[in-house]
């Protein structure tokens, strides 16, 4: 089959603001999109700009806004975007170069929440040891790619880019619940200030862009209860 | 996205606080309103509701303290939602001073001048 890719692209160097390329490009229904990419860069117009590193949905590096919603191009097949596509680059990022987006904010914020074990007790013989259930509380949540699809899907990061994001806030939910972690009130500090937990409207777009699924949103209710439940 | 840091541990449980706050005043909000419309356009005509009838009703406590809560509730409700709005979309310091300002100002007159009535109220003739 042949699909229309419409890019939305920009060269600092070059243009003034961003414009829409179109390419025609033959691919199967089972290719991903970021093959289509690929061919498209590799023999077509090799001055597209993209990132990509695994190209298995575990990296998450080409996360980016593929028929309006945030997509990894390496999970998404042609099949499933119809016979014209458009990608476009991640929301709410100044844009370096075409689909590629400048994440210093974004991890900025992600180390704001000390995402490492934070225990200065004396460790244990063995290893700290932890129940299945308590281990359960936090497994979602052990599963963000830091791809940035959730963040750059939420309108109150849009709006205000000094949010901390979804990400960051399920960065440090996945050490807050971990029962072998200390560093929690730390955490929550960062997390209860204006630019913290409560900037988020429960809209839900983080949970729907999540590529591995992730509930965010339920994630950031989860440090909001306990917020309520630890300072009130 | 210095935010993160800069203004973390300044405002204390604020943010916490009026989230609950909102949580708590919408659920008693539900019912108010509901109570207030029930009463103002399904048990009476709205061509009946004249002075007199306030009267009447303010006479008992009961729903003098019915309308002030709703008048709380509802305005301050209102006006945190407005907050978060102009904290959102405000991004100019000045701009989000100027309008935080216009809110708080409005807000603190018609709670005042509401309150005024509700608690000085006293039929004529």
């Amino acid at each position: 089959m042949q699909v229309r890719v419409r890019i939305r692209r920009y060269d600092p160097a070059q243009d003034q603001r961003p414009r829409y390329q179109e390419y025609v490009v033959d691919a199967e229904p089972e290719d991903r999109l970021l093959d289509v990419l690929n061919r498209i860069k590799w023999e077509i117009d090799g001055t597209l700009t993209f990132r990509r590193s695994c190209a298995h949905g575990v990296c998450g590096s080409d996360a980016m806004l593929i028929n309006g919603v945030n997509r990894l191009a390496c999970k998404v097949l042609v099949r499933d975007l119809g016979s014209t596509i458009t990608v476009e680059p991640l929301r709410g990022f100044p844009v370096v170069k075409d689909l590629v987006v400048d994440m210093t904010g974004f991890f900025k914020a992600y180390r704001a929440v000390k995402p490492w074990l934070i225990n200065d007790e004396t460790p244990p013989p063995t290893e700290r040891l932890q129940s299945p259930s308590e281990r359960e509380r936090f497994d979602d949540t052990t599963k963000c790619i830091l791809c940035a699809s959730c963040t750059t899907s939420c309108p109150s990061f849009w709006s205000n880019p000094e949010y901390i994001g979804p990400a960051a806030i399920v960065n440090a939910h996945r050490f807050i619940f971990d029962s072998r972690d200390r560093g929690a009130a730390e955490r929550l500090d960062v997390l209860n200030s204006r630019e913290g937990v409560w900037r988020c409207r429960t809209i839900f777009n983080c949970t729907d862009a999540c590529p591995r699924g992730i509930e965010v949103t339920r994630a950031i209710q989860d440090v909001k209860r306990l917020l309520l439940t630890e300072r009130v | 996205m210095n935010g993160v840091q800069g203004q973390a541990r300044t405002r204390g449980n604020f943010e916490l606080i009026t989230w609950f706050f909102m949580r708590i005043s919408g659920v008693l909000l539900l019912f108010l309103v509901l109570g207030h419309l029930t009463i103002m356009h399904i048990v009476n005509d709205i061509q009946e509701i004249d002075y007199a009838f306030v009267v009447g009703r303010w006479i008992s406590p009961f729903w003098r303290i019915y309308d002030m809560l709703l008048l709380w509730l509802a305005l301050i409700h209102g006006a945190n939602g407005l907050r978060v709005i102009v904290d959102d979309y405000a991004r100019h310091r000045g701009w989000r001073v100027f309008w935080k300002a216009v809110l708080y100002t409005i807000t603190a007159v018609l709670l005042f001048m509401g309150t005024e009535v509700i608690l000085t109220f006293r039929s004529v003739g």
